[in-house]
C-alpha cells in the first residue's frame, strides 16, 4: 500500500492507526486468558451473596472505587499495611473487578472484619465523627434509604451469564454444594434471591436497625466479606509464588 | 526563511508527494541521536526477555534466567523472577526487614517491665505500635488515643474500665471487651432514675439537690438499683466487670463536662441510666502476632495512664 494513499484517506488512516495502538493491548491481555497460572489455585473464593452483590452495587453507584483501590500490590510496605498482597483469583467473581487506580482514601481489598459493624456504619453516615482529619464525604442517605431488591435475581442471572456459578436447575445447585457448602449454596440459588438476601439482612442486622433492610445493611455486608475469604495461614510463602 | 527554504530544496529529497501543485515534503533522515536511542530500546527489549518472564507461549510463558532465592520453612526455593518471589525474599532478607527483625526479636525477649524501662526498646516500640495503632485501633480510638465522648474510650488518662495494668491491656488487645450495662427504663421511675443521677454527679462534687441525691444513694447502694453490684459500694469501679469508677469526674460516655447546666448534666446521666449501654471492643488475637500485641500493650500503656 502506497505511503501516500493511506496519507490522504482520512478513514483508511483511522483504521489503521486503531489496528496498530490495539496491538498493545491485545498482545498483553489476551494471554492471560489461556495462561494456566493467571488465576492462582486457592481455596475459599465464592461468589457474593444477594445480599453482599446488592451492596457491591451501591459501592460502584456511589462511586467508591474513584477514591479506594482494592488491590493490595506485594511491597513489604503494602503487606505490613493492608495485609496479604491480592490474588488474580481474590476478584474472579467480580464484574467489573474494583481493583481501581486511585487511593485517596485507603485501600479496601482487605477491610472486610478489620472494624465492627458499629464503626462502618457510623463511619459511612458521618466519617468525621471517628476519624476527624479524613475528607471523606458522608453517605447518610445509605441508612434512610430501603435496599431495592426487587430485581436481585435478575443481576444474578446477568452475572451468572458472565461466569458466575449462581445456580438455576437443580445440578447447578448440587455442585454449589459441592463446591462451596450448601449454607452458601442456598445463598448462590437465583431461584431464592430475594428471600435468602432478606434472610442474611435479618440475621445479621448489619446496620444495627431491624425495623427494614437499608442500602446501608448491604453496604456494610459487602465491605465486611472484602479480602476475608481465603485463609491464608494455610498457604506458605512460596505458594503464590509459583503462579508468576 | 524563504531563503533557506530555496538553497535547500535541491539538496534533500522530498517524499515525492505534491498537494495544491507546490506543497512538497523534505523527506530529511532522522537525527543520529534518535536513531541510536531506537537502536538501544531495541537491545534493551531483547536483554529483558532473555532476563524475565516475557512471551506467552500456549498456556505458559518464557520465564527468563533470572532467578530468586528465598526461604520456605527453612528450605530454600529458587524461582524464576517475580514480583511476588521479590517480596518474599524482601520479607526475609532485604535491609529494614531484618533491622525490624532485630528488633523484634529483642523485644519478644524482653519482658513488660524491661521494655517499658528500656529506651532502645521503647523507641522501636514506639515508632512500631504507632503504625500499628494508626491501622488497627486508631478508627475508634482516634490516632493518638484521645477516643471519642460516648463512643470510644479515651486512652490517655488514668480512667480504666478494664483496668490499667499491662496484663489486663493486653488481655483487652487479645480477647476484646464487651461491655453491658443494663437500661433500667422497667426497673426505675423516672424520679428514681433522676435521683440516681443526682447522687452520681455528687459524687464527682457537682452541686445537686442533697435530698436527691440521699435518696439516690439508697438506690444505689441497694438492692433497688443495685449499681454497686458493678460499680461498688464507693461507686470506685471494678475492672473485672468493666465498671468505671463513677468519683473522678472522668466521662468517657457522657458529655458531663460539656453540658452547659445542672439541670442538661442531671438530664445526660438519668438518661443514661434509663437507657443503659452495650459497646464491644473487638478481639485481635486471631488477626495481629504475639510481638504486635505485645507492643501495642507497650505503647498504649505508655500513652499517658498506665498503671
Amino acid at each position: 500500500m502506497k505511503h501516500e494513499s493511506v496519507e490522504t484517506n482520512a478513514g483508511l488512516l483511522i483504521i489503521l492507526t486503531l489496528a496498530v495502538i490495539s496491538v498493545g493491548g491485545l498482545v498483553e491481555i489476551v494471554p492471560l486468558f489461556y495462561i494456566d497460572d493467571t488465576i492462582e489455585e486457592v481455596d475459599g473464593v465464592r461468589p457474593y451473596t444477594p445480599l453482599e452483590q446488592r451492596g457491591r452495587d451501591i459501592f460502584v453507584r456511589e462511586g467508591c472505587y474513584t477514591c479506594h483501590s482494592q488491590m493490595v500490590r506485594p511491597f513489604r510496605d503494602e503487606m505490613l499495611r493492608y495485609g496479604h498482597y491480592s490474588l488474580a483469583a481474590e476478584s474472579k467473581y467480580d464484574h467489573p473487578f474494583q481493583w481501581g487506580s486511585k487511593r485517596t482514601g485507603p485501600d479496601l481489598a482487605r477491610v472486610g472484619g478489620k472494624y465492627s459493624n458499629e464503626w462502618q456504619v457510623q463511619h459511612l453516615i458521618d466519617p468525621q465523627s471517628l476519624v476527624p482529619e479524613s475528607i471523606m464525604p458522608g453517605y447518610p442517605w445509605l441508612a434512610t434509604t430501603p435496599l431495592d431488591y426487587s430485581d436481585v435475581a435478575a443481576r444474578m442471572r446477568a452475572l451468572k451469564r458472565v461466569g458466575v456459578p449462581y445456580s438455576i436447575t437443580e445440578e447447578e445447585y448440587e455442585a454449589n454444594v459441592e463446591k462451596f457448602g450448601e449454607q452458601h449454596a442456598r445463598m448462590f440459588d437465583i431461584n431464592n434471591a430475594e428471600e435468602m438476601l432478606i434472610e442474611q439482612a435479618q440475621a445479621e442486622n448489619f446496620d444495627g436497625d431491624s425495623s427494614f433492610i437499608s442500602e446501608m445493611d448491604a453496604m456494610v455486608a459487602y465491605l465486611q466479606v472484602l479480602g476475608t475469604m481465603v485463609d491464608f495461614s494455610e498457604y506458605d510463602d512460596g505458594h503464590f509464588a509459583e503462579f508468576r | 526563511m524563504s531563503t533557506q527554504d530555496n538553497r535547500d530544496k535541491n539538496q534533500v529529497e522530498t517524499t515525492g508527494h505534491v498537494w495544491d501543485g507546490d506543497l512538497q515534503e523534505y523527506n530529511n533522515p532522522l537525527p543520529r541521536w534518535w536513531l541510536w536511542g531506537f537502536y538501544a530500546t531495541v537491545v534493551f527489549a531483547l536483554v529483558y526477555w532473555l532476563i524475565y518472564p516475557a512471551w506467552p507461549i500456549g498456556d505458559s510463558f518464557t520465564k527468563g534466567f533470572a532467578t530468586i532465592t528465598y526461604e520456605v520453612n527453612g528450605e530454600e526455593r529458587t524461582t524464576h523472577w517475580n514480583t511476588r518471589a521479590l517480596l518474599a525474599r524482601d520479607m526475609q532478607t532485604g535491609e529494614y526487614a531484618v533491622r525490624q527483625r532485630e528488633m523484634l526479636e529483642q523485644v519478644a525477649s524482653q519482658d513488660y517491665e524491661t521494655i517499658l524501662a528500656d529506651a532502645d526498646s521503647m523507641s522501636f516500640v514506639n515508632a512500631y505500635a504507632q503504625g500499628s495503632f494508626g491501622t488497627w485501633c486508631a478508627a475508634c480510638h482516634q490516632v493518638g488515643g484521645a477516643g471519642v465522648i460516648g463512643q470510644y474510650p479515651n486512652l490517655r488518662n488514668d480512667h480504666w474500665k478494664w483496668g490499667g495494668t499491662v496484663e489486663q491491656i493486653e488481655h483487652t488487645i487479645r480477647e476484646g471487651r464487651l461491655g453491658y450495662m443494663p437500661g433500667y427504663r422497667d426497673t426505675l421511675t423516672g424520679d428514681q432514675m433522676n435521683e440516681v443521677a443526682a447522687y452520681v454527679l455528687s459524687l464527682n462534687d457537682y452541686d445537686v439537690d442533697s435530698d436527691l441525691a440521699d435518696a439516690g444513694e439508697r438506690i444505689f447502694t441497694g438492692m433497688e438499683g443495685g449499681c454497686f453490684q458493678c460499680h461498688g459500694e464507693d461507686g470506685q469501679g471494678l475492672a473485672s466487670q468493666g465498671a468505671p469508677n463513677l468519683t473522678n469526674n472522668i466521662w468517657g460516655l457522657i458529655d458531663v463536662q460539656g453540658a452547659d447546666s445542672d439541670s442538661e448534666r442531671l438530664r445526660l446521666v438519668a438518661n443514661f441510666v434509663r437507657d443503659g449501654i452495650q459497646r464491644e471492643m473487638p478481639a485481635f488475637a486471631d488477626r495481629l502476632s504475639d510481638d504486635e500485641i505485645k507492643m501495642l500493650t507497650a505503647y498504649v500503656h505508655s500513652l499517658g495512664g498506665g498503671q
